[in-house]
């Protein structure tokens, strides 16, 4: 039902007209004796709006009506400005990925004319898309929306939005109220185009950044063609930036990129910042909410229900707090219906999250005042102050309420209505006697749209009703069920609350009728109370950790001051191993280590018969990152895995249960120059930039070999394809990396390129090379391309046949880092030897063995101890394979890496001989920080089985109340290795 | 396939075949005595100081040397303070059938189809695969040589990894059917719009189904006159007759539960749950219908993140306490490489709770029992297959776990590979330098 009144528009008064007379309306719309909500604080109760020319003239108690103006009396009616959605796709068609394409990936633009990457694509303009969509305009209106900002969610940089108003009358002309409103941005490609690059979230990243210096050359006017994507990029630089990150972590790389590119995005959150608020809230950032709140899971069998993790119950539990959250941090945020189905969605989700403790005032905001003055319109949007936009709700109390009418939708002073003001309300009880039958009637639902059932007796006859422009029609069974007959009433609705009119007999016969109504009004709304009550669930939120998984801290734990006493200590140093000997730890260091230390303070841990050691460090590890190749290009020099550190990852605790306190994230192998890596401290419950090391030596990972030439898969069109051109590949890049870095120390202008700055940080010795490598010539390639550019690899790792070159190796001053006993995976390990370890330490390599596996780095303590079996290695210098090699191979041996005064508490207590099958670690501590103890760990596994069987309680009570559910779903951990994409 | 990547996998072949493996040994033709040893049994008990004399292949005597004075016989083995281990079985395993991961030109480990109990593994078993001879220098000597894929994958046969060819390596022709049970879960089809994830399988019911109506034509079939062969069918009739084994290949706690169902359905009488990540749960239901269970690798991550940390590790023992006859296996990524690890997935067991002796028991005389091999294999006791090998120390340990004998069916193996062959070459060459 929608009524239109399109005279209240504007005509464009240049058009010429030639059906009729000029009819322009300059009448004023007063509407009074309303409570209005002239913004979300200031309220006018009783109060007058008064518009014209589809904007606000003026508000008050005290405003004078003038004598052309159409009064609308709203008595106990409420107004407030209508709501905006600045993330909308309306009216603009996301494109389809076009069908084919070859297997082989595509590494060239589809384009010409534009930037070298197809998924920058700022040159697109939503408005040039837009076709005005009645229907989900009027789902928007139904949500009480009057403005949207729309855009082609489609690329990593998508170009302009279009501020549009949701009229239905007019044309666009009417509509459009900004072209050119926003630009948006994401981190996922176009499906437009099939080219290769980005692969990876880091890629995503580096691709902004790159541009951004791209852009900045530009526009200086050194760029010696035209690029029209470029051009547009820096014409929508003073637009305000929407950036769709679609969850907490990736709302802090946003702003990561944002802080170094010196744009401050607005960023569409993924509604899971509670998880993290500081963090969150650390960026500054106005953040667009979507209102997605899952559903429960069908937990009814419980066989498919034990798959689910805590994590993901937990999330049906918490989220529709984050919005209370949010506010309660004054984190300014907008709402948006961006992921949801429609506009049934939208309120729904918005009630629940007001259940969940948000204060209406905020929620008022999220969707008025702070959208506009996201888009810098608060003067003409968002609020009913003067001059604004005439666009508003009218209802018949709090917007908020479930039992509230949204009765009409203004926009631009044109109206829309949802839900007639006039329609009189019926519900109620009635009785009525036809043909010598008493008949019960009861009307209840909404007032336009009422439910009715009719009873004769206990008997409930099958009943439909419609009402209509004051007309009711009824039409019921018969008693005699055996019959397929039909009673059917109709009735004009007048203020008498009793009804009257006439009912047509199965047989065609007709008769007056008289529907008496009963004064039990009040105790059906009540009852109707109470049942919609039976539909809310209990709110019990479970508490957040950190992470918030199973094994998170509720709160963070504390660095302590320990004295361990009489236990058997690993030093990796001079000394030794030191039998019955004491080890005090204070403020985060190593303070002492010696016989029969005084405690002081110190929490005395009782170490005898057990074993400290330094915590293992994996050199070669693919956990705790969302991605770890980007494979779009031979080099990926500018991406680093800094970007993508996941600190929930549970392959951290598990790690830290296994004793591993250090890793090294390398990035994959797919690129014979990789990406840059991060190195971590498995401080579990941190977040990820408090993982990373600070202030320590920069690593980048290359390859060889099969992976790089793409040898095992269908992929013939990327250079290199064989290792003869792996060494080219290398001699191209450093040599224009030496003519870069040349162009850059001239001090004259030089387009900025951070792939090529990497790489001349490698030739300028202030970044180290950890080369993924098996057989001996490559190895060997690889130091003489080194040598003649005169720098030096630092470490091989895998180097499965650096058994063979040992002896070039130790002359080179290269390390190693190896698999213990992997081999026959593919080809080129066909002579990887469990050997490898010993024979490089015998020729003097400094030598590590690492995991690059999230099983193995568990178990480091054992692949150490296999080269005490193939090669008769010392178990000390076994053991520095896992500690003190790899601290060394990373530069950080300083820190860490030994039992020595002064260096990072971060050593592990182990139930034993560290390199025994038999020993487990049972604390592991980073800088006097216990991150893992088995006795909490015990702790933990109680904790869950009561967690989860709260949770599964709940979601029970969610289905039998009715509440939607979804099938269960089993989460697959994703282990990367160096092949992962 | 392009002429290139053709003669780069004949190339590979080539190479593969260039290295002479180490050359069996010769049947048993002497008596020998090892004296002075701990003799670990296999079943659970300890001689910390044994004789053990083996003659034409098998073991003639075991005993404790303090206790029993036997006169020594041929050649005496001074083994004191070294330490004797029945041989190491690894079940549901494809060594032999694949030798290099990412070359598909050697891959033999699958066969397309559903139900293909005709595909057996022996005749495609390369006895002179340099992955099974890396095998030995760590006591794992014999082996369940399993295929993968479809629903029913195959046949498997045991072998002894000190062969001339895979006739000569038999030890049990065709000793089971390997049987995936449908899972749970099922991923959705995501070029079809679906999400990717792992629901509910929907079809589990039809799938059960089409199991059901498989073993119900088959016994049909074999009570037939069998006019027309059908290669399937009748390769299911050991299971009827209970000269062979099925294996089914299960994880949770449903499908472990509804696949006894099904064999009681159809009186299959000889069955083993291989994997069964969650059998601890249905231990009576094994206990009751005496089914052995093939323990999933621990040397895994935990499946579910709430699992506890240590859960694949402790999983076996689970099953020990509840007297549910356990072995472990070791199928997953790069399964036939890292199969020589057998023994010190048992210790991690041994780390996480499980008595030392029981761990043992969990790759010898428990798996023997499960193939149906404790008669001949699986323990050190009088009359057995002398398959055995003499460690300087623990071999459930890796730094002990070094071999100076091994033997089997009495014949002294070689302990050397291609990898011990690498080592000396190059150790000698920086040696020369």
């Amino acid at each position: 039902m929608m009524f239109v009144m399109s005279f209240t528009l504007l005509a464009q008064e240049h058009f010429p007209k030639n059906d009729g007379v000029s009819n322009e309306n300059t009448n004023y719309t007063a509407f009074t004796n309303a409570k209005i909500f002239v913004t979300p604080t200031q309220i006018i109760d009783n109060g007058t709006l008064l518009i014209k020319d589809g904007k606000v003239v003026s508000t008050g108690t005290s405003v004078t009506i003038p004598k052309n103006a159409v009064v609308v009396d709203l008595s106990g009616k409420s107004i407030y400005p209508s709501f905006i959605d600045i993330y909308s796709d309306f009216g603009v068609e996301k494109p389809k990925r076009p069908q084919g394409g070859g297997r082989s990936p595509q590494y060239d633009s589809n384009r010409e004319g534009f930037y070298w990457n197809d998924h920058v694509r700022p040159e697109q303009n939503a408005i040039e898309h837009f076709k005005f969509d009645g229907k989900s305009a009027g789902d928007l209106r139904k949500a009480g929306f009057g403005v949207v900002n729309t855009h082609l969610q489609d690329g990593i940089v998508r170009g302009t939005g279009s501020l549009v108003a949701l009229l239905d009358s007019g044309n666009d002309a009417d509509r459009i109220l900004d072209s050119r409103s926003a630009q948006y941005l994401s981190f996922s490609k176009s499906v437009k185009s099939n080219q290769s690059y980005p692969t990876s979230l880091m890629g995503s990243m580096a691709l902004l950044r790159q541009l951004h210096n791209d852009a900045n050359w530009y526009a200086k006017g050194y760029s010696k063609s035209k690029d029209r994507a470029i051009e547009a990029y820096n014409a929508n630089k003073n637009l305000v930036q929407i950036f769709d990150a679609g969850s907490r972590v990736n709302v802090l790389r946003v702003d990561k990129v944002g802080d170094e590119i010196n744009t401050q995005f607005v960023i569409v959150g993924g509604g899971d910042e509670y998880e993290r608020i500081d963090n969150v809230k650390a960026t500054n950032a106005k953040l667009i909410l979507p209102l997605d709140f899952p559903d429960a899971y069908d937990v009814s069998d419980p066989f498919l229900a034990s798959v689910l993790d805590i994590s993901s119950m937990r999330e049906w539990n918490q989220k529709p707090a984050n919005p209370k959250i949010v506010a309660d941090n004054n984190i300014p945020f907008a709402f948006t219906m961006h992921k949801l189905k429609g506009s049934k969605d939208f309120s729904d989700n918005l009630m629940k999250a007001i259940d969940y403790g948000l204060d209406k005032t905020k929620a008022l905001e999220a969707l008025t005042t702070v959208p506009a003055s996201i888009l810098g319109k608060s003067n003409s949007l968002g609020s009913l102050k003067n001059g604004a936009y005439a666009n508003f709700l009218i209802t018949s109390g709090d917007v908020f309420n479930k039992n509230t009418t949204l009765y009409e939708n203004w926009i631009k002073g044109s109206k829309h209505v949802l839900e007639s003001m006039d329609v009189k309300d019926i519900s109620g009880d009635y009785t009525f006697t036809v043909g010598g039958n008493t008949y019960d009637m009861s009307i209840s639902g909404s007032p336009s749209k009422p439910k009715a059932s009719v009873k004769s007796g206990d008997k409930e006859l099958g009943t439909k009703v419609s009402y209509d422009n004051d007309w009711l029609n009824l039409a019921f069974t018969s008693t005699d069920d055996s019959k397929q007959e039909f009673f059917r009433l109709v009735s004009r609705v007048t203020d008498n609350p009793n009804l009257s009119g006439k009912i047509i007999f199965p047989n065609g016969n007709e008769s007056s009728v008289f529907l008496q109504k009963s004064n039990k009004e009040a105790d059906n709304k009540s009852d109707e109370m109470a049942s919609g009550k039976d539909k809310e669930m209990s709110k019990d939120i479970v508490p957040i950790t950190y992470p918030n998984n199973a094994y998170g801290f509720k709160t963070l734990p504390k660095q302590e001051t320990i004295l361990f006493k009489n236990a058997t200590v690993w030093t990796n140093e001079n000394d030794g191993i030191l039998e019955n000997t004491d080890v005090l730890i204070r403020d985060g260091k190593i303070a002492q280590i010696g016989q029969n230390l005084n405690a002081g303070g110190a929490k005395v841990i009782d170490a005898k018969g057990k074993h400290l050691t330094a915590g293992i460090i994996d050199e070669h590890s693919h956990i705790a990152a969302s991605s770890i190749n980007e494979a779009g290009q031979n080099s990926s020099a500018e991406v680093t895995i800094e970007d993508v550190v996941v600190a929930d990852d549970i392959d951290i605790y598990r790690n830290l249960a296994g004793g591993v306190t250090s890793i090294q994230i390398l990035h994959g192998s797919a690129n014979p120059i990789g990406g840059r890596s991060a190195i971590i401290k498995l401080k579990w419950g941190e977040d990820a930039s408090n993982l990373i090391y600070k202030n320590t030596p920069k690593f980048i990972k290359f390859a060889l070999g099969e992976n790089v030439k793409q040898s095992n898969w269908q992929s013939f069109s990327r250079f290199p394809q064989s290792r003869m051109g792996v060494e080219q590949l290398y001699v191209d890049y450093f040599t224009r990396a030496q003519e870069y870095d040349k162009a850059k120390k001239s001090g004259k202008p030089y387009r900025k390129d951070t792939e090529m700055e990497v790489i001349a940080e490698i030739l300028n010795k202030e970044r180290y090379i950890s080369c993924h490598s098996y057989v001996q010539s490559e190895i060997n390639m690889l130091m003489k391309v080194a040598e003649k550019f005169d720098f030096n690899i630092n470490t091989f790792t895998h180097i499965l046949e650096g058994y063979k070159v040992a002896d070039k190796m130790k002359e080179h001053g290269v390390g190693g880092s190896t698999f213990s006993d992997w081999w026959a995976y593919k080809y080129e390990v066909n002579d990887a030897i469990p050997y490898n370890a010993a024979i490089m330490h015998n020729q003097g390599v400094v030598t590590a063995i690492n995991s690059d596996d999230a099983e193995m780095s568990r178990r480091l303590n054992q692949e150490a101890a296999k080269s005490v079996k193939y090669g008769g290695v010392s178990e000390e210098d076994a053991w520095k394979f896992v500690t003190l090699n790899p601290a060394k191979l990373l530069h950080i041996d300083n820190r860490v890496g030994s039992l020595k005064v002064g260096k990072d508490a971060d050593v592990v207590l182990w139930s034993g001989h560290p390199m025994s099958i038999y020993s487990k670690a049972e604390k592991t501590i980073i800088e006097g920080v216990t991150y893992f103890d088995l006795e909490r760990d015990k702790q933990i596994r109680n904790d869950i089985k009561k967690e989860r069987s709260e949770l599964i309680a709940q979601m029970m009570e969610a289905k039998n109340k009715g509440l939607k559910t979804k099938p269960i779903e089993k989460k697959e951990k994703q282990h990367l290795h160096c092949d992962s994409e | 396939m392009k002429l290139y990547n053709y003669l780069h996998i004949l190339f590979a072949v080539c190479c593969l075949n260039s290295f002479a493996q180490q050359t069996p040994a010769n049947k048993q033709t002497e008596a020998f005595t090892i004296v002075g040893a701990t003799a670990h049994i296999g079943n659970g008990t300890v001689i910390d100081n044994s004789v053990l004399i083996v003659e034409d292949g098998k073991i003639s005597v075991c005993a404790d040397a303090r206790t029993t004075k036997v006169p020594y016989k041929g050649t005496v083995i001074q083994a004191d303070g070294k330490h004797i281990y029945p041989g190491f079985i690894a079940p549901n395993t494809t060594l032999g059938l694949q030798e290099i991961g990412a070359v598909r030109a050697t891959n033999d480990t699958r066969e397309i189809g559903t139900m293909n109990p005709h595909i057996r593994s022996l005749i495609a078993y390369n006895a002179e695969s340099k992955v099974v001879e890396s095998m030995r220098p760590n006591g794992v000597l014999i082996g369940q040589i399993t295929p993968r894929g479809g629903r029913i994958s195959g046949t498997s046969s045991i072998v002894q990894f000190d062969a001339w060819n895979w006739e000569d390596a038999a030890i049990k022709v065709d000793d089971g059917i390997h049987l995936n049970w449908p899972n749970s879960f099922s991923r959705g089809r995501w070029w079809l719009g679906e999400p990717s994830g792992l629901t509910p399988n929907k079809n589990y019911a039809t799938q059960v189904d089409e199991l059901n109506s498989f073993i119900s034509n088959s016994k049909a079939y074999l009570n037939g006159s069998q006019d027309t062969k059908n290669l399937q069918f009748s390769a299911m009739n050991g299971l009827f007759n209970g000269s062979q084994k099925l294996f089914i290949h299960a994880d949770d706690e449903k499908a472990i539960t509804d696949a006894i169902a099904f064999t009681n359905k159809h009186g299959i009488k000889e069955v083993v749950i291989v994997g069964g990540y969650e059998a601890y749960k249905v231990a009576e239901l094994l206990k009751k219908n005496t089914i052995g269970v093939l323990a999933r690798r621990s040397h895994t991550t935990p499946e579910r993140e709430d699992d506890d940390y240590d859960y694949p590790y402790k999983l076996a023992k689970l099953l020990v306490d509840q007297g549910v006859l356990v072995g472990l296996e070791n199928s997953g990524s790069m399964e036939r490489a890292n199969a020589r690890n057998l023994p010190f997935q048992a210790g991690t067991v041994a780390a996480h709770g499980l008595d030392k002796e029981e761990a043992l028991k969990l790759i010898t005389s428990n798996t023997a029992k499960i193939l149906g091999l404790d008669k001949q294999l699986g323990t050190l006791e009088t009359g057995k297959d002398a398959t055995l090998f003499i460690s300087e120390g623990d071999a459930l340990d890796m730094r002990t776990n070094i071999l100076t004998h091994a033997f089997i069916n009495g014949r002294e193996i070689s302990l050397d590979t291609h990898q011990t062959n690498l080592w000396k070459r190059y150790s000698n060459k920086y040696k020369s330098n």
